[in-house]
């Protein structure tokens, strides 16, 4: 080898390129990708051969169906509203039943506490804090997600996801924004910090940024049992028929809005800070294949509930244990969850939440999924205390604590407009590299979701409707 | 970093290129038997994955690159996958092609005979096709491509024990793929003619002349940064920087 070092030689190399490139007049790249192709296409002739298709057209037929001007929009809310129908509906019964299981084994726990004579505080942080809060994560989150997730598994198999992604691209685009931020929004339902990282199939990196702060208006998996928790026991309960239908009609109309702040926010973002057109969408669509039932149900359980639901026991357990702790030690004659709800109060009741409501979902940035947990233990540990036993009496303790249809309305729209979880701030780091990015995926939706709160109560309250 | 693979001695790396969802997750796991998500469409895994195997006492370090439709490096994956291919220089590199759409898919799989002569091209969703009623002369496109191809359904598990015996073969050298080189229109190749012997001096015996010529030709950036990252830097301890560097540059 020469004296000379790699990287001038390179660069020698790179200018006699140049020389050689502009000696000739057309495109070099475009020549290139031509003949890549004329090469691929040759073989292909000689190696392919078709019988008589009609699988083809089937599939065809299908698509001009489900990507239809009149058919393709109606299909995707009766898909939507289908498929939380069916959550809430099968999820009631197990919940139920979970819940009563599990908190008939919290009074055998506190007998074989008493009979080893454990002291009073630590009965307390184990079994009041730590294991009832984590019967709680368990009887409210693992049946609609063990329902819900196998259903989006088999939409995501069976290939309409990218049918979607099509259907939506034109409103997208109308946004300024890229048609597989749809994509990335389905992957958002699942977890948001997944959805975050599947920004990365869009290739133009402003229509990238702009899904990455948006993401976190499509309600993950953490935040669809405080919803349907919430509906259930608030909306639907309160229509006796048809309960389970009225349901899924709010949380698809609350998914709904979420779409639609996202399409806002894409095109404020695409007229301020991240001007710019919108690129245009290649998207391929999979044939239609046919589940495979196993695989979906085996890899929906794995991957997504046990992985979740893993996720926030270990997020749920401290937090129960402090939580206890938080109610048990007083400063004067306040304990301090108390003192510190007391000090929020203010702020939330204008924006028609209370201090318990907005501390729980502070002290679950850590995971969406335990602010509802958190929340019940609040008012529990700190009202009359007493044995809950059943999901309905859940309503009885949210109601004792001046729960109305209007706060009810609120927490939901709260949890669908707040700041994104830890989990996916980092992941939003990670991504963008950038901590100014990661404070607007914090602030954006922070602000959104104060505003429509603040808004929404103060017209209810104007009107007197509560 | 994900792709510095730690490559332990007697360990083949098996690199897994190929189109969005044409199956690579699912080879992947029936390979290696891990549970990677797979999902059917595009850009699933957006992550690089990798998982060991073993065939004839002999260990295989499989890294599931993401899927792409071209090694020209218009996208991050692009990039990745072709620096991967590059740089790191596995001992098989094998190319998933979707049965039911040979023509585009081939576009790729003759893009990495370019870099590298060690390749398998895998055959996949042979199932599909026969459902689209394609047929598809496998011997006669091994004649075509020079390169040995597997027929498989990764989804029922068909075809993979040939496809294991075919990369251990590869990998030990048993058997020496020819793949089919491209070939260009005159004015490309009579370019190409001048640069190559340019080119010589600086690729060593991993890098093929020809495909840094074309990328010359190309004018392509991306691929010049990382050539020089690569020529600077020691082989042994090449990282990935500039996978780094073209994401944070947004």
């Amino acid at each position: 080898m020469c004296a000379m070092s790699p990287s001038r030689v390179l660069s020698e190399v790179y200018g006699q390129a140049e020389c050689v490139r502009n000696s000739y007049l057309k495109s070099f790249s475009d020549q290139i990708v031509a003949d890549i192709y004329g090469n691929a296409e040759q073989i292909t002739k000689h190696v392919l051969s078709k019988k008589e298709s009609q699988r083809i057209s089937f599939d065809l037929t299908i698509d001009n169906l489900v990507t239809s001007k009149w058919f393709g929009y109606p299909l995707m809310i009766l898909l939507l509203v289908g498929v939380f129908w069916l959550t809430i509906e099968g999820a009631n019964f197990p919940s139920e039943l979970l819940a009563t299981v599990l908190f008939a084994f919290q009074d055998q726990l506190t007998l074989w506490f008493q009979w080893a004579g454990a002291p009073n505080w630590v009965h307390g942080v184990l079994v009041l804090g730590v294991y009832r809060t984590l019967a709680w994560v368990i009887a409210v989150m693992l049946p609609p997600m063990a329902i819900f997730f196998p259903l989006f598994t088999l939409l995501e198999d069976s290939g309409y996801l990218p049918r979607i992604a099509f259907n939506l691209d034109h409103i997208f685009k109308r946004a300024k924004a890229c048609g597989k931020q749809s994509l990335t929004m389905c992957m958002g339902f699942g977890c948001n910090a997944a959805g975050v990282t599947s920004c990365r199939i869009i290739d133009s990196p402003r229509e990238r940024l702009i899904a990455i702060l948006t993401n976190n208006f499509v309600p993950c998996n953490g935040r669809f049992p405080t919803l349907i928790a919430i509906t259930s026991i608030f909306i639907g309960g309160a229509i006796a028929s048809y309960s389970g239908l009225i349901n899924a009609l709010v949380i698809s109309t609350i998914i709904l809005l979420g779409v639609a702040v996202t399409l806002s926010v894409s095109w404020i973002l695409s007229m301020t800070i991240l001007k710019g057109e919108p690129s245009s969408l290649v998207l391929e669509l999979p044939s239609y294949r046919r589940p495979k039932i196993g695989a979906v149900i085996y890899r929906s359980m794995l991957d997504r509930t046990l992985f979740v639901l893993r996720r926030s026991i270990i997020v749920a357990a401290p937090a129960g244990a402090v939580i206890w702790i938080l109610a048990n030690v007083y400063i004067g004659d306040q304990n301090i969850l108390s003192a510190v709800a007391h000090i929020l109060n203010p702020f939330g009741q204008l924006i028609g939440l209370d201090g318990f409501i907005l501390m729980a979902f502070i002290l679950g940035l850590p995971a969406n999924e335990i602010v509802l947990p958190i929340l019940i233990m609040s008012y529990l540990s700190t009202g009359s205390l007493q044995d809950y036993s059943s999901l309905e009496e859940l309503r009885n303790v949210l109601v004792s604590n001046g729960w109305t249809w209007l706060t009810a309305i609120n927490v939901m729209l709260f949890s669908l407009l707040h700041w994104p979880c830890a989990t996916t701030l980092l992941t939003t780091y990670k991504e963008t590299g950038s901590k100014k990015w990661v404070f607007l995926s914090f602030l954006i939706p922070t602000l959104i979701g104060f505003t429509a709160c603040f808004i929404f109560t103060q017209v209810v309250q104007f009107f007197g409707l509560v | 970093m994900i792709l510095s693979a730690e490559k332990k001695n007697n360990q083949f790396t098996v690199a897994l290129a190929g189109n969005p969802n044409v199956g690579k997750s699912t080879i992947f796991n029936a390979l290696t038997g891990l549970h990677q998500h797979t999902g059917n469409w595009p850009g699933k895994t957006v992550d690089n994955a990798q998982g060991i195997y073993e065939h004839q006492k002999k260990s295989f370090l499989i890294v599931d690159l993401p899927g792409t439709y071209s090694l020209l490096a218009h996208t991050v994956e692009e990039q990745i996958a072709r620096d991967y291919l590059c740089f790191a220089n596995p001992d098989v590199t094998v190319v998933v092609l979707d049965a039911t759409c040979l023509e585009r898919n081939l576009n790729l799989a003759l893009q990495v005979f370019e870099i590298t002569s060690k390749v398998i091209v895998c055959l996949n969703l042979m199932d599909e096709a026969t459902k689209k009623d394609l047929v598809i002369d496998v011997p006669s496109l091994e004649r075509e491509l020079g390169v040995p191809v597997v027929a498989t359904a990764a989804r029922q598990g068909k075809g993979l024990f040939e496809l294991r015996k075919k990369i251990f073969q590869v990998a030990s050298g048993s058997l020496q793929p020819s793949p089919r080189q491209i070939k260009y229109s005159s004015d490309v190749e009579n370019a190409l003619k001048e640069l190559l012997p340019l080119v010589e001096n600086i690729a060593n015996n991993t890098l093929s002349p020809r495909w840094i010529a074309l990328r010359l030709l190309d004018g392509d950036q991306s691929f010049l940064r990382s050539l020089s990252n690569y020529l600077d830097i020691d082989q042994a301890s090449f990282q990935f920087q500039d996978w780094e560097e073209s994401k944070c540059a947004q």
